[in-house]
């Protein structure tokens, strides 16, 4: 069975290496945080300026001071520090940061990820810090649906959407397969209810089986 | 010079010239300096180039000075939020220009600013198209692209507390660009929720020192 958002996010999490520090993209990947194991000691980082981000504040614990990067009410946990924006982003681009989860419109095979606008003459482009994201984790993890709402893939061989970073990309987590990005090429670490070989009729990207 | 406290947010924006580029702090509207972008509204300076993370949120504060028809360009990272519609308006509209930024580049560009750095290459966004037409170069195998610095005429910042000199501290994640934007313009206006006597606060705690405030008002 292909799995669904919820699972998605608790494979992820169980992926990232304990005590490793981590910025989640806002929307999806957000989830993740749900799932880590209580003893993982991952530290969160929001971009705006906080290192182990607690979890979304309820009630009284609501200070309009304290919000994530998606201008969601959070909270404190024993250890957080705050520090300005420069800090925040020097910390993304100096490599400090080990792993980054995104969403994407598209991958391509090479690690190029397309998230941040659809290109359309309508769309007003906003682009936050998902290019600073992009190139400064030292792992880019992707967390998306595998097909479209038309049913395209969103693995392809050349982003057609307008690119966030180039060769960024290191695993993306999809409903139907796991994919790592690999300088031999894309490997398929795992699939979900699909076979490989559909999976390569499928997706118009030349995929690798797992290594036995 | 130490700041100058002000009696008022209409003292403290006083004089702020048509024309000029103006740093907003804030993210959303954690730190926005809300009471002194009214005071801007009210001072009536106009033509200007807005520096800020976001395009306004809801009808207040920085939303309420585009919809007053003040601002020409708006430099930011995000205007599209889900409450940004008189951004949304203007731009659709054609009423007001866009420079998009990525937000570690607006940081950073504003850091280079207010630290006397020429320019700075930076790998953020090499080989899209917020980085096309500008200089790039290769560094240790990784391409950089040239980036230049982001100054103001005059910045207006939210902080918790300052004392009589203009040393700032702020709280939690409202901190955000302020520390920043208060290096990187020739008039530094913030706002607090307190002034207190100098030596009140510990030195150690201090995120802004005072040589960067020009003036201060509680709100």
């Amino acid at each position: 069975m292909s799995l669904d958002k919820h699972a998605m996010a608790e494979l992820i999490a169980n992926d990232i290496p304990r005590g490793a520090y981590v910025n989640l993209g806002i929307g999806q990947p957000t989830l993740v945080a749900d799932h880590l194991p209580a003893d993982s000691g991952v530290v969160l980082h929001t971009e705006n300026g906080m290192l182990n981000m607690g979890p979304a504040a309820t009630g009284d614990q609501i200070d309009p001071d304290l919000m994530n990067a998606g201008k969601i009410p959070v909270t404190e946990l024993p250890g957080s520090s705050y520090f300005h924006h420069a800090d925040s982003f020097a910390m993304m681009r100096g490599g400090h940061l080990d792993v980054c989860v995104l969403g994407a419109f598209q991958v391509s095979a090479a690690g190029d990820l397309a998230n941040w606008h659809t290109g359309e003459p309508e769309a007003i482009p906003a682009v936050g810090g998902a290019m600073d994201l992009a190139i400064g984790a030292k792992s880019v993890f992707v967390m998306m649906t595998l097909f479209a709402k038309d049913g395209s893939a969103k693995l392809v061989e050349k982003c057609s959407y307008p690119l966030t970073g180039v060769g960024c990309v290191d695993r993306v987590y999809t409903d139907h397969a796991t994919f790592l990005i690999t300088p031999d090429g894309v490997v398929v670490r795992e699939t979900f209810g699909i076979s490989f070989d559909e999976l390569a009729a499928r997706v118009p990207v030349k995929l690798l089986a797992p290594a036995r | 010079m130490s700041a100058t406290i002000c009696d008022s947010a209409a003292e403290a924006v006083a004089g702020i010239e048509d024309g000029s580029t103006i740093l907003v702090g804030g993210f959303g509207m954690a730190g926005m300096p809300v009471e002194l972008v009214d005071a801007l509204i009210e001072q009536g300076a106009k033509d200007l180039t807005v520096v800020s993370n976001n395009a306004g949120n809801g009808d207040t504060g920085l939303a309420a000075l585009l919809a007053k028809g003040r601002v020409r360009k708006m430099v930011c990272s995000f205007p599209r939020q889900s409450d940004s519609w008189v951004f949304d308006g203007l731009y659709r509209a054609g009423k007001i220009e866009l420079d998009l930024v990525p937000q570690g580049n607006l940081a950073e560009r504003m850091r280079a600013a207010g630290a006397g750095i020429g320019a700075f290459f930076c790998p953020t966004g090499a080989g899209t198209s917020l980085a096309e037409g500008k200089e790039v170069r290769e560094i240790d195998g990784r391409t950089y692209v040239l980036e230049y610095p982001i100054r103001g005429d005059v910045a207006l910042i939210g902080a918790h507390v300052s004392d009589r000199m203009g040393n700032l501290v702020y709280r939690k994640t409202a901190r955000n660009f302020g520390p920043v934007m208060a290096t990187a313009a020739k008039l530094v206006i913030a706002q607090v929720s307190e002034v207190v006597d100098t030596g009140r606060l510990d030195p150690e705690a201090i995120v802004t020192p005072s040589i960067y405030v020009d003036r201060v008002v509680a709100v």
